[in-house]
């Protein structure tokens, strides 16, 4: 079946049901496209199993950073709530000015991470406080009553949810017919919590038990900013006139500032809330600890290349300030890498390289050996290893697992380490690493940070750091170097730890040096006059040059060349590692083109020099210019980069035609010209509504047969 | 709290402040003007090589261009009396002296001009890219702050040229052989390499979204025949001028779901589409939609829903976008619904199908069908009817020199009718006119000083032709 057609524009196609895939199909994908290695099976199980812990994790990590939020909100709602428990003079008096308690969510500019959180907050109520609760959004409401619809539509489907399920047809039923307002809530409300009251006692209700017995009702305005001023005000009024029989709280999620609910309600019905302001944790705070938990760790085997983190951290500072985007642009790293490499089947844990290095293939074996960096390390060795390493795939097998058994230890340490030397920088005045230890990662990724220039100022400015800031950065890094498993740092940490001592050595010297540091000064106080003061001064100069560092001056400068050392040590790049290939994953271009794609550029790459496309001679020009042998498209394109604000058609058909004319080389004789020009016309509108579907041009009333450009600049 | 926030966005800014060369790289528009620019001055500086010199001592060209449009020199005014204006004629000019330029340069292996110049343009495009940013601007304002537009007064109707029609349009089109079509089949097939990729990426959450110059039909129909035979699809044109979401989710219940019944809004659809693909698992829906960006699609609306749609799991959605804007309409929460994959597939194929739709630009064929829209309709109306559009016509034919013509008025109009016998009362023709308006044969709008004008919202050649149609049949 055809789906061109000139009275349909939707095409459906079924295929008869025994022909339908099998659901393993994604697996199948995987294998379809790479059909030069015999592990693919495999490695998509390794790659959906990486993932699906990666999810978790961050899933937990969300969690664990709301965990403060919500705990604030819900003990805030069972506080609004205890009130209407009680029915206490508070409340009553409250009643009396007929406030709502209200919970504003400052959620910051990432909305699109707000859902997750959302749905947390709506969990959490939903296990500790009411059955009742509603989530908004503005775009479903676009007038009170549709809001009344759906507020009632979700408070009775939790009903249904709690109650048996046999009920639900005549709820589904009675709820559409139930007029949506304010009474029919109430009303509602009423019968539903006498019902639980009357039957606390019963089996059903075991499970809601932690609820009180008058659950308040939570509405939730996911993005009150976007609501219409008119609803919510409306809402707000008339739902205040019931407060003393519905215990109501809302809860406004706001993406810019509490600013805007003043903004958009007016005193009369802003005063009628009791606003309590809660904050969301930072977007970049919650980057940092996913960062922090997914790369800075060795639990994960894949691991991100310096360019790549450098675009989805991009696009998260400069784009969307969204955690979610960022983890999608993670996924789809481990996808490409899995996808692309066909060695990432050796990106595993630990305890998986032994087996699977030994039931490589030959075809593997030689990829292995076509890595560069383990062309690299193959040179380094000597003449008979090279040999071995190169002919004999048990040996190769052998040194394989040994380097990546290395490069996981690479990696542990430089975690560590990379930690201690944030631990410096991150308190150095201007911060010439960074401020946040991605920063430093990108750095130390890069290239060998010690060889930066960032990296000699930062010592510079440690060399001038004072003791008591000294000491505490030396216990963090002990704390730090003490917490890994490994022996590796058992001497780091043993030195560490006698800096500590020296420095407290210092201590008891430091007094009695004071002693001898004083008399100059004292001097200095006798003299009076001008030219003395300046003799002493310069004279104290000079022995301030000449004089020998302190004994904290020079272990000072131990310490820090300590620190330096250890850099050098741990903190190489890891592309200088052999066989880094099989765990970083470094194609930054693709990410690039697929979560930050410029349509436009393309578009005007494309018209502008066709033969970046079409790898034709005829096209290439040295001028930059266009040759007249381009596409139609280009050509038209061309020439109208040239016009105004408007383009008379007949004028740009005739240059169109002129250019055309002279590709074709003049063998058209005289006769059939009437012929070719026909052509040339139906070419020229071909190319001129093509410009139209593209956006460049849209027909103009202004005067007959013209065109208005639509773009500027050339662009 | 607000120092708070103040602390933030000083952190951000310092961040910002470090990368600002990433920015300039990123920022959409900005990067379109940084990367083409060049590009695009190289090529004007090409049509005006002969003044190369002059060049060199002007600072951006494209202010040296307007500036010569500006200060044309008159004789081309007095030589083509047939110009209104001198500066477009200027252009064709210049238009031409590139081609014969780019011609003989190509011919001439001396290229000693080119070889000359390059360097300092260089030099100086860097040098100046700030400059050449705020001559952007006062161009801009330059072009667009005189009401004035200096363009010819040529229209096609005096080119004399045969009419032509979508039919003859097509069968001209088919005739000329398509260029590069060896490079082009070499870019599609490198296209058609990705297609297990797509598949592999919808199946695991995303969607993907095509972009770049060509008709990206093609290929996704590829796509379709080659992977989706054994799976429900849905294939969406959403160039088709009256596509509606509504039809799109009317397909998906009525034809993919064999539901029965009707809905009260998008929403509940939206609704019970999400409910029933939530419930069954092995459902799965593959979606293509041609052109995601066009007309009827673009909307508020329409987009979040089909981002909504497009947002649960077991419906894979891959699209093609073609407007040069067509990202201005996503914001960031309808982005994350959609979870895009975008995939450069710059075809280079024709827009066969999806331009054949529109004619608003092809005042060519739009004529013709308007006159045949016209035909058909006044030809079910009645002798009387016809004899009072034909004189409307006719009015408006004698005015048509005149630019401020506001139509007729109904009072004079009734009285011409009323000669002409064509009606008794003003009823009557309130009642014909009623049934004109309801064809969109003609238009009524009130003037400033209330009276009702009447207006044939057809141009004045289709009219003629209309009326020499006319008086044949008679």
């Amino acid at each position: 079946m055809s789906t061109c057609s000139v009275s349909k524009g939707c095409f459906v196609f079924k295929p008869s049901t025994k022909k339908r895939r099998l659901s393993d199909k994604t697996a199948h994908d995987f294998r379809c496209t790479s059909n030069d290695s015999e592990d693919t099976e495999l490695r998509f199980v390794t790659c959906q199993s990486l993932w699906n812990q990666i999810k978790s994790e961050t899933e937990q990590i969300q969690e664990n950073l709301n965990k403060q939020l919500l705990d604030n909100l819900v003990s805030f709602l069972s506080r609004s709530h205890s009130d209407f428990q009680e029915k206490t003079t508070d409340w009553t008096c409250r009643m009396k000015f007929r406030e709502i308690p209200t919970a504003a969510l400052v959620l910051g500019v990432n909305v699109t991470d707000h859902d997750l959180t959302f749905r947390g907050l709506s969990d959490v109520l939903q296990d500790n406080i009411t059955p009742y609760v509603a989530l908004l959004e503005a775009k479903d409401c676009p007038g009170i009553k549709n809001l009344m619809q759906k507020l009632m539509g979700q408070l009775m489907k939790c009903d249904i949810d709690v109650d048996s399920l046999e009920d639900e047809d005549c709820v589904q039923v009675s709820q559409n017919r139930i007029r949506c307002s304010m009474p029919s809530l109430i009303s509602w409300y009423d019968s539903v919590t006498k019902k639980t009251n009357s039957e606390t006692p019963s089996k059903k209700r075991n499970s809601s038990s932690r609820h009180w017995q008058s659950p308040p009702v939570v509405v939730i305005f996911k993005d009150m900013e976007s609501f219409t001023t008119k609803v919510l005000q409306d809402f707000i009024v008339i739902s205040s006139q019931h407060i003393h029989e519905l215990p109501l709280v809302l809860i406004f999620g706001i993406a810019t500032s509490p600013m805007i609910i003043h903004r958009l309600l007016p005193h009369s019905v802003s005063s009628l809330l009791c606003i309590e302001l809660f904050q969301s944790l930072s977007c970049k705070e919650h980057l940092s600890t996913i960062i922090d938990k997914l790369l800075l760790t060795s639990q994960f085997p894949f691991k991100l290349g310096e360019k790549v983190l450098q675009v989805l951290i991009n696009i998260f500072l400069y784009h969307d300030f969204s955690v979610q985007n960022f983890i999608k642009g993670f996924q789809l790293c481990i996808v490409e890498h899995f996808y692309s490499q066909p060695l990432s089947v050796l990106c595993c844990h630990l305890a998986d390289i032994k087996k699977r290095v030994y039931s490589l293939s030959h075809d593997q074996c030689e990829s292995i050996r076509r890595l560069p960096s383990f062309r690299r390390y193959v040179e380094k060795q000597e003449s008979g290893k090279q040999i071995e390493l190169l002919t004999n795939n048990s040996f190769l097998k052998e040194e394989t697992e040994k380097l990546l058994g290395d490069l996981h230890v690479y990696h542990e340490n430089y975690v560590r380490i990379l930690r201690c030397l944030h631990v410096f920088t991150s308190s150095l005045p201007k911060y010439p690493l960074g401020k946040q230890i991605r920063e430093l990662h990108c750095a130390c990724l890069e290239n060998r940070v010690w060889e930066t220039e960032e990296y000699e100022s930062s010592l510079q400015l440690a060399r001038m750091l004072n003791k008591t800031d000294l000491v505490t950065m030396l216990q963090q890094c002990v704390e730090i170097l003490m917490s890994s498993s490994g022996k590796e740092f058992d001497r780091a940490v043993e030195k560490l730890k006698e800096f500590l001592t020296q420095f407290q050595n210092l201590e008891a010297e430091a007094s009695q040096e004071r002693d001898v540091s004083v008399s100059p000064q004292k001097e200095l106080q006798k003299k009076t006059d001008l030219y003395h003061l300046q003799k002493t001064l310069l004279e104290l100069k000079e022995s301030r040059r000449s004089k020998k560092l302190t004994k904290f001056e020079m272990l000072r400068f131990e310490v820090v060349d300590y620190i330096d050392s250890l850099v050098r040590r741990y903190l190489a790049p890891a592309d200088e590692r052999a066989l880094h290939e099989i765990v970083y994953f470094n194609g930054a271009a693709v990410l690039r083109g697929h979560l930050n794609a410029a349509p436009r550029t393309a578009l005007h790459t494309a018209l502008n020099s066709p033969h970046w496309y079409l790898k034709n001679q005829a096209l290439r020009c040295d001028g930059g210019g266009i040759s007249n042998k381009a596409p139609d498209i280009c050509i038209v394109y061309k020439l109208h980069l040239e016009c105004g604000r408007l383009i008379n058609l007949v004028d740009w058909l005739e240059a169109f035609s002129t250019v055309v004319m002279a590709a074709e080389e003049p063998n058209a004789d005289a006769a059939s010209s009437d012929q070719v020009d026909d052509v040339i016309h139906a070419r020229f509108i071909r190319a001129v509504s093509e410009l139209e579907l593209l956006g460049f041009i849209k027909p103009s009333k202004q005067k007959t047969d013209h065109v208005a450009r639509l773009t500027w600049g050339g662009c | 709290f607000v120092k708070k926030l103040e602390n933030i966005s000083d952190n951000e800014a310092q961040e910002i402040l470090e990368e600002k060369n990433y920015v300039a790289a990123l920022g959409i528009c900005a990067q379109g003007i940084s990367r083409g620019k060049p590009d695009t001055a190289l090529t004007s500086g090409d049509s005006f090589s002969v003044r190369v010199v002059q060049f060199l001592c002007k600072k951006s060209f494209q202010a040296f261009n307007l500036k010569i449009y500006a200060l044309a020199p008159d004789p081309y005014l007095e030589s083509e009396s047939e110009y209104s204006a001198s500066c477009s004629e200027e252009e064709d000019e210049d238009e031409q002296k590139e081609v014969s330029a780019v011609l003989s340069d190509q011919k001439t292996p001396a290229k000693t001009k080119a070889a000359s110049t390059p360097p300092p343009r260089n030099s100086l495009a860097k040098k100046n890219k700030e400059q050449k940013m705020g001559n952007l601007v006062e161009e801009y304002f330059e072009a667009h702050s005189s009401s004035k537009v200096l363009t010819s007064d040529r229209t096609l109707q005096k080119l004399r040229k045969r009419r032509l029609d979508q039919q003859t349009l097509r069968d001209l089109l088919k005739n000329a052989p398509l260029a590069y079509a060896a490079e082009i089949r070499n870019l599609n097939q490198q296209h058609e390499s990705l297609f297990s990729k797509w598949m592999l990426q919808l199946h695991l959450g995303f969607n993907i979204v095509l972009y770049g110059l060509g008709s990206k039909r093609d290929l996704l129909e590829k796509f379709r025949t080659s992977l989706l035979q054994d799976s429900v699809h849905l294939v969406v044109n959403g160039y088709f001028p009256s596509i509606t979401v509504r039809s799109i989710l009317n397909s998906i219940t009525e034809e993919v779901l064999d539901h029965i019944g009707t809905f009260r809004s998008p929403l509940d659809q939206l609704e019970f589409i999400t409910k029933r693909f939530k419930e069954d698992s092995s459902l799965e829906l593959y979606v293509l939609i041609h052109n995601l960006d066009s007309q009827m699609l673009r909307g508020e609306r329409s987009q979040q829903i089909l981002a909504q749609l497009s947002s649960l799991p077991s419906i894979y959605l891959i699209a093609s976008i073609d407007h040069i804007n067509a990202p201005l309409m996503w914001d960031q929460a309808k982005l994350s619904l959609y979870n895009w994959l975008w995939y450069e597939t710059t075809t280079f194929n024709p827009y066969v199908e999806e331009t054949s739709y529109e004619n608003s630009l092809l005042v060519q064929q739009s004529g013709s069908l308007a006159l045949s829209s016209l035909m058909h309709v006044l030809h079910s109306l009645t002798l009387n009817a016809r004899g009072i559009f034909r004189l409307l016509a006719q009015h408006q034919l004698e005015k048509k020199d005149n630019p401020s013509y506001p139509g007729l008025s109904f009072q004079d109009f009734y009285q011409q009718c009323r000669e002409a016998f064509l009606v008794n009362s003003d009823l009557t023709l309130r009642a014909q006119l009623t049934e004109f308006r309801d064809h969109k044969l003609i238009r009524t709008k009130r003037g400033a000083d209330g009276v009702e004008y009447l207006l044939i919202p057809v141009d004045d050649s289709t009219l003629t032709d209309f009326l020499e149609k006319e008086d044949e049949d008679v």
